[in-house]
């Protein structure tokens, strides 16, 4: 019936590392090879926003002391670096579904960390590569203060990462392109552009202040903006533990859709 | 020694279809193995089970002995899959594909490995080609290529040759059979049953989600072929394929 087996190939005949590694490079790849749409347009659309809303409202002061271009530069770097970083994972995901790809993934002996790590890594890193793209186009428009370079890092990751999360989950979540395009629409957009970007908190209504303290993308955003002129909505060490805390429940999150493999694995 | 692949008592529904319906087969080490059924009779799902695609309901599977998914990073180590559908990542290169399969799995600086695999298939050619720029026949060697960047003891085939030409066919199976000589354990599912009848030392025959024969393949010509011979009396397994499927089978 059956040959006599080779003894060897019994067991795996190689030495085994992690996967996460590849997948992390693999994700950054992907990206990297289609650098145009996923690099240069967001700049460009940055850019765009910087020089209309720069342009209009030219000559109001934000905080009591800055101009408002200079006011709106960090929001527009943090804003490009969040939408990327939900683009990066959300994509990747609903495209390697769709087509099917996903498989190959699947089969190795990735770790739900590992998957989660991988993912999140790349989407940090194209949202900096894209916040850092923005933010050298506009040294052109003035050069910002850095009063706390560290601040500026830590927000920036963790939005980053918190953002990659959302588009893992939203990613996972989704059966098809529309619906995720209306997570996108309806839920990220809007708690993106109503996060005070383009303008301080300060100037709202009062009801409105209330209502932009629930929404956590304002402190990823006025935390970031601490990190530059040293003035901020709300204090940073309050921003960094509420964005902290959305952190670790996005990623649990994430990590247990991951580990029942939700959508993934049926 | 642990059995290639231990299924016991597996069962899985999909809302109310039963999908597979308490299947338990053993395959050792070293056996070319065929998979047999009619569409819908459960083979991928069984596969997908073995692959930690799908979770089953109920049961046990193991490969070489590691549980799918209690100790699924050995198991998935230890097994190749070859899926149905013809997917491919659109992004990358051929060698690119190979290198991040390989990648998955924890082994890096793997290309003499994955140059002989491309020679084999003769994929050599279309080493830097992207992979949207190849036929279907190309872009299924390239889903076996990577099914085996890990040199896994475990292939599992699952309708390697549907749509790909003669050409393809033949060479695809004399690597796999070079494999199996090797030792390595081949699960073949296809609806070419003739492949199946010159590869497989022993088949199972999947029908509604339960097997209806296990057996050697010389046994199962033997037992089943004689209800039904052409006007010669030569047997193929189609003719056993055709009476079991039929009622005529256990």
């Amino acid at each position: 019936m059956s040959k006599a087996p080779n003894q060897a190939l019994n067991k795996p005949a190689l030495e085994y590392g992690s996967g996460f590694p590849t997948l992390l490079f693999k994700e950054v790849k992907r990206f990297y090879k289609v650098a145009f749409q996923t690099v240069a347009a967001p700049v460009l659309t940055a850019v765009l926003y910087l020089m209309i809303f720069g342009h209009v409202l030219e000559g109001r002061e934000v905080y009591g002391r800055l101009n408002y271009t200079a006011f709106l530069i960090p929001g527009l770097v943090m804003m490009s670096v969040l939408q990327n970083a939900f683009a990066n994972t959300s994509s990747s995901l609903i495209q390697s579904k769709v087509t099917g790809n996903l498989v190959f993934v699947l089969l190795a002996p990735l770790s739900h960390f590992e998957f989660y790590a991988a993912y999140i890594l790349a989407a940090v890193f194209r949202g900096i590569v894209v916040g850092l793209g923005v933010f050298l186009i506009t040294l052109w428009f003035g050069l910002p203060s850095l009063e706390h370079p560290l601040w500026i890092l830590a927000f920036a990751f963790l939005g980053a990462a918190i953002l990659g999360s959302l588009g893992l989950i939203a990613g996972i979540w989704a059966d098809k392109y529309d619906q995720l395009a209306a997570f996108q629409n309806f839920i990220i957009m809007p708690a993106t552009m109503l996060s005070g970007v383009f303008y301080s908190i300060h100037s709202l209504p009062p009801a409105w202040q209330v209502v932009s303290h629930f929404n956590p993308f304002f402190y990823m955003i006025d935390g970031f903006r601490f990190g530059f002129f040293g003035v901020s909505d709300v204090s940073p060490w309050s921003s960094l533990a509420i964005v902290l805390c959305f952190f670790a429940v996005v990623s649990a999150v994430a990590l247990r859709l991951l580990q029942k493999g939700y959508k993934l694995r049926h | 020694m642990h059995s290639a692949i231990l299924i016991q008592h597996i069962s899985k529904q999909y809302g109310a279809l039963q999908a597979l319906d308490d299947v338990s087969l053993e395959i050792e080490p070293g056996e070319f193995f065929g998979l047999l059924g009619p569409n819908g009779a459960g083979k991928t799902t069984l596969i997908s089970i073995l692959a930690g695609l799908v979770r089953a309901n109920k049961g046990h599977a193991a490969i070489l002995g590691a549980d799918v998914q209690s100790s699924f990073c050995e198991a998935r180590r230890m097994l190749g899959v070859v899926p149905q559908e013809l997917v491919f990542d659109p992004f990358f290169t051929v060698r690119e594909t190979l290198r991040f399969q390989s990648g998955y799995f924890g082994i890096r600086n793997n290309d003499a490995w994955i140059d002989e695999i491309m020679a084999n298939l003769d994929l050599t050619g279309k080493a830097d080609s992207n992979m949207r720029a190849l036929s279907g026949g190309m872009k299924r060697r390239v889903l076996v290529a990577q099914a085996l960047v890990h040199r896994p003891p475990v292939i599992i085939l699952d309708e390697p040759t549907a749509g790909v030409d003669v050409e393809l066919r033949q060479s695809l199976w004399q690597f796999i059979s070079r494999l199996n000589q090797d030792g390595h354990t081949i699960v073949l599912t296809t609806h070419y049953l003739e492949e199946a009848e010159a590869l497989c030392q022993r088949i199972a025959m999947l029908k509604q989600g339960k097997i209806v024969a296990l057996d050697t393949t010389a046994n199962l010509l033997t037992r089943y072929g004689s209800v039904k011979k052409d006007g010669e009396g030569k047997t193929d397994l189609e003719d056993v394929f055709v009476n079991i499927m039929s009622g005529g089978a256990l």
